[in-house]
């Protein structure tokens, strides 16, 4: 992590540059116009929710941001770095985090291997092929430290076929928290979680932002509204809105196109 | 392709024990010829180790491994022509030799070559598409062999004296095998520690879900063309010792019947499991031998033998054995 007062990327006049800038993305699929010249950026300590109705681009925004698809025009900025023509390994490497909305986990792997493997990955220790990643100390001890933080210590020598959505939900978690994350982008963290799951994993990703600022796409705004610094709305590919929690209840344009005329 | 379990392991241990005492036993009772089965075995497991790392770790289907095994085997039998016969070998003007080290260092160097190439250019697809390119590569290769008239054609290639090594006998079939037999364990030891290693945990994370491979910075491209290309090396070793065994090299072993009979192998023993291919080809050159004997239509046994363990046995023999269906734990 940088430090703001030293940290050369700062300016005087704005305050710390943003962790992640998005500028001017388009995507068009066919007919589609998925993204629709988005503007969005993520500030250290903050969490920025990105919410909108089924359809509006959020995933296809989400892709682009991790690197999984390409943008037709507009950039997109990691701490500084432009990082439009950089893969989705790249991006990781650099400090992207991502959570899945649908679990991505080597299944038939335990808990354990599939931490080791984050941790392998965020250390550039893939292209070790001799020693043993579960004898390896260097891999072991942070990825027992995810485990832990993530409530899985009991089931780390458990494969991720037999773990409950709730615990592969908290894998997601794990996995992107050894990887040194810079800035999470989480994809529903909260889909498919019980009252009780639910709860726990909002006050998880509440201690989280100190740990590196999130960029959040979920649908339970109860949470959003909790959680969030800042929330986007995008509606159709484009941000009709951006702002704090109380600024967006009340903004009447996104009353009408998302929230309904009496919503939170 | 972990070493498993503690009853993988004793399953594993019986294998290799298995496969030393038999030809411990024959050449006691005096029967080169089960020593000869058994060097088959070996030799065959050795290749089905090399495809293992691809098609059970990597789930990389390849069905043209035989390029590689008979790349090994037309190395071998190229230098060893070129010795036999006091000529320098084209091309570069050296002699050839009669040195199976240095026949071995040509096989790996040439198969791992060979499947980078391959790899670079199939590894862009996957699933059906994988298997047709690979098939393709295979039969180009075979093709080639065939029509090439400088070393046998169609016909093949004969050596009169089996390749030596120093310090050893090789005309002599037990000290042939056991060389052999060092060289399979020495190389299933190598794949449980690639597979064991951070590397073995991506390239199987690739197979199960290879965008968690991306997202924690890791290229599924490269880390499958590296195993791709180590997998090919182990077959082209494989195809070396093939030569050497029957002193004689056709384009049959590039065949892609043989690559079949190499995925035979790695299915029937266990995919991804590291003894498996060991099994398989234990039970396929006894097979070939009994049923053989018996029938030519022995390879219908096969084929039930192979449908009971894809409907039956998911992990092979070595994971029915072992009882444990899934081979990463």
């Amino acid at each position: 992590m940088t430090d703001p007062m030293t940290d050369p990327m700062t300016d005087p006049m704005t305050g710390p540059a943003p962790i992640l800038e998005v500028i001017g993305l388009r995507k068009r699929f066919g007919a589609l116009q998925a993204t629709d010249g988005v503007s969005l950026d993520l500030r250290a300590g903050e969490i920025h929710a990105l919410i909108g109705p089924n359809g509006a681009g959020k995933s296809t925004l989400i892709g682009q941001i991790a690197g999984a698809l390409r943008p037709d025009a507009g950039r997109v900025l990691i701490a500084g770095q432009d990082v439009t023509a950089m893969d989705t390994a790249g991006r990781a490497r650099l400090g992207l985090a991502r959570t899945f909305q649908i679990s991505a986990l080597a299944m038939e792997m335990t808990v354990l291997q599939n931490v080791v493997l984050g941790v392998a990955g965020a250390t550039r220790g893939l292209w070790r092929l001799w020693r043993p990643a579960l004898r390896d100390a260097a891999l072991l001890d942070p990825a027992r430290a995810a485990l832990a933080r993530t409530g899985l210590t009991g089931e780390a020598a458990t494969p991720v076929a037999a773990l409950s959505h709730g615990q592969r939900r908290r894998l997601e978690l794990a996995l992107a928290l050894v990887l040194r994350p810079r800035l999470f982008v989480m994809d529903e963290p909260l889909a498919g979680l019980g009252t009780d799951g639910s709860a726990a994993m909002t006050r998880t990703l509440d201690t989280l932002r100190d740990t590196a600022p999130i960029l959040l796409v979920e649908h339970d705004m109860d949470a959003v509204f909790r959680l969030a610094d800042r929330i986007s709305v995008l509606v159709e590919g484009r941000i009709v809105a951006t702002g704090p929690p109380d600024a967006i209840r009340a903004d009447s344009h996104v009353r009408r196109a998302y929230l309904g005329a009496d919503g939170p | 392709m972990t070493a498993g379990g503690g009853r993988e392991r004793i399953v594993n241990a019986g294998l290799a024990a298995l496969l030393l005492a038999v030809p411990l036993w024959a050449h006691w009772a005096g029967e080169p010829f089960t020593i000869t089965l058994a060097t088959r075995a070996a030799i065959l497991a050795l290749a089905g180790v090399g495809l293992n790392l691809a098609l059970g770790t990597g789930g990389l289907v390849s069905l043209g491994h035989a390029a590689f095994f008979g790349l090994g085997g037309y190395a071998m039998g190229i230098l060893a022509y070129h010795a036999q016969t006091v000529t320098p070998l084209p091309l570069w003007d050296l002699a050839g030799t009669r040195s199976m080290p240095v026949i071995w260092l040509v096989a790996v160097v040439g198969g791992a070559a060979v499947a980078a190439l391959v790899g670079a250019l199939s590894l862009r697809s996957s699933g059906v598409y994988f298997i047709m390119l690979t098939l393709a590569f295979g039969q180009m290769c075979f093709y080639f062999a065939v029509a090439w008239p400088a070393y046998g054609g169609e016909d093949g290639l004969s050596i009169w004296v089996r390749n030596g090594f120093p310090g050893l006998n090789t005309l002599d079939p037990l000290q042939f095998f056991l060389l052999v037999y060092a060289v399979l364990v020495a190389v299933i030891w190598m794949m449980a520690r690639i597979t064991a290693s951070p590397f073995g945990l991506a390239l199987a994370a690739a197979r199960q879900s290879p965008a968690r491979v991306e997202a924690v910075g890791g290229r599924p491209f490269r880390l499958r063309l590296v195993a791709f290309v180590i997998s090919g090396a182990v077959t082209a070793l494989a195809g070396a010792l093939f030569a050497d065994l029957n002193r004689f090299v056709s384009p049959s072993m590039l065949n892609w019947q043989t690559s079949g009979e190499l995925i035979v192998i790695v299915v029937l023993g266990g995919v991804a499991r590291l003894f498996g291919p060991v099994a398989g080809a234990i039970v396929l050159v006894a097979l070939e031998h009994w049923l053989g004997g018996i029938s030519d239509y022995w390879q219908i046994a096969l084929g039930v033998a192979l449908l009971a363990v894809v409907l039956f046995a998911r992990g092979g023999l070595v994971g029915a054995l072992a009882g444990r269906p899934v081979a990463h734990d």
